[in-house]
């Protein structure tokens, strides 16, 4: 007798229901036991992780600030991966996007240039980040180059430019030397949308982006044409789909919200161009993406739930000093819950006797 | 996902009523650490400063720290959590929270912030930082005596005025002793990379270089200089655990003594903003000990840090000739002043390089 | 010590972690596993390497404690991809973030210990040999170590049955599985010998390279291993190359500016990871066909009765 795996059928809806009640049950049982053997009270702790955060209106606009650029990164990852483009490079097309608005930011920096300043940065951003994303793209339909592998190694590129321009030609000639650009001017800024705190347009704009992601997955010939290149590659070349058109496609809208999401970033919450603009964002949303099941709506909501825990992460620090370690091990633990509950939509658990003889490949 | 959680608030917000009652009358102090608090360096010893605060106030205060803040967007944030969470004084060591700190101290301005390494305050924010130069100075007096080569090995992370300040102060320095003396720089751009700190070290020594000098945070380059016979000098904190034959002295960094009179003037109510940029007289730099060298070598390092401390010894004394052969403008009359220390950007003469991104 | 000589001695020293981690990488890959954690079992690798040596003295220990380290994480890691069919990338980004914090975890307690390093090898007469003595014959018994895996893991999937089955596990599972052979097992041994080198790969910085343990001192050497293996195309020997040439780079770009060549530093520390780009357009691009990936690379393989 043995435990295995099998695919079902068809997708059990009510485990995808069901699946994010149980993954979260198991981390609040597994990091009780955690906080105990720590010393700290697992009620309280869990407590300050999870309903804290939710109780007040900061904590609620924080939330949505940290969830914006991984929403919104994550819904443009979400095309490639259903296309099986394997771009994991999103934190340099953040970076690169970021370095392309600002670029406009600095040139018109002291100048009395009009409203127009923002919109053209964002669009930019969006532009630089695609245009990122097309080389390792273009490495892949032109050479066959892993995309993973160039995708990644052109992060740490996009660090060091992003690091050779504040340190060197972009400056603030005002700022002692020091490695930032000057602060942007008010017309190169993201709004704020309530006085006092932090939330800025960037959250709007990544629910239009989030919308927009559906309307085109769910409705358009693009969307359904990703799905199928994804889903079954031969059938899609018996039915005249371009892969490689697909690609590209799907590699230039990621990097172009990568992009987005940078310039948003840096125009928004930081002000200006500095080094270490992210905190990993683009591999955070790579998770993000997949906790969403590469679904806008349950991208969103893995977003938000995920800044859910880096701000609970910092109140416990705060409240009941409580390392930053120990949220980094319940965000692991947590994920591989997820991804794992999560995996029981597709597949069941079945006892069996014997070994199978007839099997095939899920692919 | 909301259901269970709010399943789980009734018993929650029971639990924690019992929670928030004590410490109501004590001073919160915050602290935001850029590493982790173990990083050997530049965090560990801002941690050791709030321990020493916290011995010497003992119940009169109570401290939280949040480590591993990026200097990105989530700075602002993790400053204004502990604003939101009570701390009257908050400490921020880092050079890129300079605009994340201004822009929370301007929501919050009964709380008192403390910002490291910056250049801009506020009515209710301060600034301070150490005077590592006055350090390098001696560093490069031991130096230009110990080195037989003639050539020096710099281990420098990032290309900003304090580390130029501290190159050119260890140079014109050793130039005193020795005019034709050399040094070798390698940028590593890293603050903290072991791995990488150690090849450079290397790297260097294989170059000709038998004095390491380091601007980058963790004790690797002391352990190869150690390894490899030659001698080194340490920094951030005490490093002799890792080069007993090869270190020479180390510049510590020693944030206790400031975080004591703030928190002193915070507890007594005469807290105000203020630009303290100390150095070894006021003790935020100590000079381990002098230590694997010739007791002449010693005596003048001894001399030279008594020296600086009385205020006799100006490490950037003019005439300065920058690398071009220029003669430096004197803005103090008789040397640099502060504003040219804190946004140097030129190698003196006797420098064979290049500032990277110039 | 001449400069050559010196620089070569360095570039063993850098490469070999890389070569270490990138070795089980490899395996792991050929098997058509995609363990994007290697960073993550590196650093706790590092972590407990550090603790075995340091609580015991023994730097055998030491190497022991980290191998068993990456073995447990990799094992979480095959629960998760193996067992229940998780995506590959999304659970090994998830295992570099249960890493890092694991390590912070055990390693906290350690910040600021010493302990001694490997000894480096020296057999009187033959070490003494000049210029060829130390780098043969010189070296710590890591930089041997990490070249005999690479050497028995070739020897392993070329010559032996084993390996032919291993390969062809991760060239079409389905194939395989139909021939009998059990894809998953086969596949978790794979990710467990993954595991195993990349934390021994981790216990390597602080064994033999720098005496102490501080968070997060792998810094980014993982991501280089897991570069290293595609890089090499798959192929052992060209693993070998790759990642002596990756040490080179590093090494010879700190050399250079040491030497006042006056390049941004910025450039040159970008090097490595451009060349890498290139090389492998310029490798898959004299290749018709596509690249030599294992078919099966990252795929979800579940028994179907």
């Amino acid at each position: 007798m043995q435990l295995v795996l099998e695919k079902r059928a068809e997708r059990s809806n009510t485990i995808a229901l069901v699946s994010p009640l149980i993954a979260i049950g198991l981390t609040i049982a597994t990091m009780s036991v955690l906080f105990a053997i720590l010393g700290k009270n697992p009620i309280v702790a869990l407590g300050v992780y999870f309903i804290d955060p939710l109780a007040d209106s900061y904590s609620l606009q924080e939330i949505a600030v940290k969830a914006t650029p991984l929403v919104m990164i994550a819904i443009g990852l979400s095309f490639c991966y259903l296309a099986n483009a394997w771009n994991i490079g999103a934190e340099g097309q953040f970076l690169i996007g970021a370095v392309a608005g600002s670029w406009l930011a600095v040139k018109t920096h002291g100048t009395d240039a009009g409203l127009w300043v923002l919109p053209a940065m964002l669009l930019l951003g969006a532009i630089g980040g695609a245009l990122y994303a097309l080389i390792p793209a273009i490495c892949k339909v032109r050479f066959g180059a892993s995309e993973i592998l160039t995708s990644l190694m052109l992060v740490y590129v996009a660090d060091l430019l992003l690091d050779y321009l504040v340190r060197g030609p972009w400056r603030d000639p005002k700022g002692f030397n020091f490695p930032t650009t000057a602060e942007f001017d008010p017309v190169a800024t993201v709004p704020i949308l309530i006085e006092g705190g932090r939330l800025h347009l960037g959250a709007v704009i990544t629910l239009l982006v989030v919308v927009a992601g559906a309307v085109l997955l769910g409705k358009t010939i693009m969307g359904f044409e990703i799905r199928v290149v994804g889903a079954a590659p031969r059938a899609a070349r018996f039915g005249g789909f371009n892969s490689n058109r697909l690609i590209l496609l799907t590699f230039a809208i990621s990097g172009a919200l990568a992009g987005m999401a940078g310039i948003i970033e840096v125009a928004g919450p930081i002000g200006h161009l500095q080094p270490g603009i992210s905190p990993g964002y683009g591999f955070t949303a790579i998770i993000v993406a997949f906790l969403g099941r590469l679904n806008p709506a349950g991208i969103l909501i893995a977003g938000l739930f995920l800044a859910l825990t880096f701000i609970g992460g910092e109140q416990a620090q705060i409240a009941m000093k409580i390392p930053l370690d120990v949220t980094k091990v319940f965000q692991g633990i947590l994920l591989f819950y997820v991804l794992a509950c999560d995996s029981l939509i597709l597949y069941r658990f079945r006892l069996v006797s014997s070994s199978p003889k007839v099997s095939r490949g899920v692919a | 996902m909301r259901k269970i959680l709010l399943a789980a608030a009734a018993a929650v917000v029971a639990a924690s009523v019992s929670f928030g009652a004590s410490a109501a009358d004590k001073l919160k102090v915050g602290f935001i650490y850029l590493g982790p608090v173990g990083d050997l360096g530049w965090t560990y010893q801002h941690d050791l400063g709030r321990l020493a605060m916290l011995k010497e106030f003992g119940d009169k205060v109570e401290t939280t720290y949040l480590e591993n803040v990026s200097e990105g967007p989530d700075s602002e944030r993790s400053i204004e959590q502990l604003a939101r969470a009570g701390n009257k004084l908050i400490f921020t060591t880092s050079f890129g929270y300079m605009e994340p700190t201004l822009k929370v101290a301007r929501k919050y301005p009964n709380v008192h912030f403390e910002h490291a390494t910056g250049y801009k305050r506020d009515k209710n924010v301060s600034t301070y930082s150490g005077r590592f130069y006055e350090g390098r100075h001696i560093q490069g007096l031991i130096a230009g005596k110990m080195s037989k080569t003639g050539v020096l090995g710099y281990i420098a992370s990032f290309p900003i005025p304090e580390v130029i300040s501290g190159i050119n102060a260890t140079m014109l320095a050793a130039q005193t002793i020795n005019p034709n003396i050399k040094v070798k720089i390698i940028w590593v751009n890293t603050w903290f990379d072991p791995g990488k700190e150690a090849d450079a070290a290397k790297a260097l020594i294989d170059q000709g270089a038998d004095i390491i000098m380091q601007h980058t945070d963790s004790p690797a380059a002391m352990q190869v200089a150690a390894e490899r016979g030659k001698l080194a000098f340490g920094q951030d904190s005490e490093m002799i655990k890792f080069g007993p034959k090869a270190q020479l002295t180390s510049i510590m960094n020693n944030w206790g003594p400031y975080y004591i009179a703030r928190v002193k003037a915070e507890l007594e109510g005469t807290w105000k903003s203020e630009d303290q940029w100390a150095g070894l007289k006021e003790k935020m730099l100590v000079m381990a000990p002098y230590l694997n060298m010739p007791d002449d070598v010693k005596k003048m390092a001894e001399e030279a840090e008594a020296a600086i401390k009385e205020g006799k010894l100006l490490p950037f004394k003019c005439p300065i000739t920058a690398q071009d052969g220029k003669e430096v403008e004197c803005k103090a009359g008789t040397h640099l002043d502060d504003g040219q220390v804190l946004g140097m950007n030129f190698y003196v003469k006797g420098i064979d390089d290049k500032i990277p991104g110039k | 010590m001449g400069l050559l000589e010196a620089i070569i001695l360095a570039v063993l020293a850098a490469s070999t972690p890389l070569l270490l981690a990138a070795t089980g990488e490899l395996v792991t890959e050929r098997a058509g596993v995609l363990n994007l954690g290697v960073e993550g079992m590196m650093i706790v690798g590092a972590a407990c390497g550090f603790a075995g040596a340091w609580l015991t003295g023994s730097v055998i220990v030491g190497a022991i404690c980290g191998m068993l380290a990456g073995v447990v994480l990799s094992l979480v890691f095959a629960l998760m991809t193996l067992a229940l069919a998780v995506n590959q990338v999304a659970a090994g980004l998830a295992l570099t973030i249960l890493g890092t914090g694991v390590s912070g975890l055990i390693g906290s307690r350690f910040v600021g210990e010493k302990i001694t390093t490997a000894p480096k090898l020296y057999i009187p007469g033959l070490t003494d040999i000049p210029f060829a003595g130390r780098i043969l014959f010189g070296q710590d018994a890591f930089v041997y170590l990490s070249l005999a895996l690479i050497i028995g893991a070739s020897w392993f999937l070329y010559r032996t049955r084993g390996g032919l089955i291993l390969r062809a596990v991760g060239d079409n599972h389905a194939s395989a599985h139909a021939l009998g052979y059990p894809v998953l097992r086969i596949r978790m041994f794979a990710v467990m010998f993954g595991g195993a080198c990349a934390g021994l790969a981790g216990a390597y910085l602080p064994l033999a390279y720098t005496p102490f343990f501080i968070p997060g001192m792998t810094a980014g050497r993982g991501w280089i291993a897991l570069a290293l293996v595609v890089f090499s195309s798959w192929l052992p020997g060209r693993l070998v190359i790759g990642a002596y040439l990756f040490g080179a780079v590093t090494i010879l770009q700190l050399h250079a500016q040491g030497a006042g060549l006056g390049i941004p530093s910025q450039f040159m520390t970008a090097l490595p990871y451009l060349a890498t780009v290139i090389v492998l357009v310029l490798i898959s691009r004299a290749r018709t066909g596509g690249s030599t990936a294992p078919a099966a690379l990252g795929t979800v393989f579940v028994p179907d009765r």
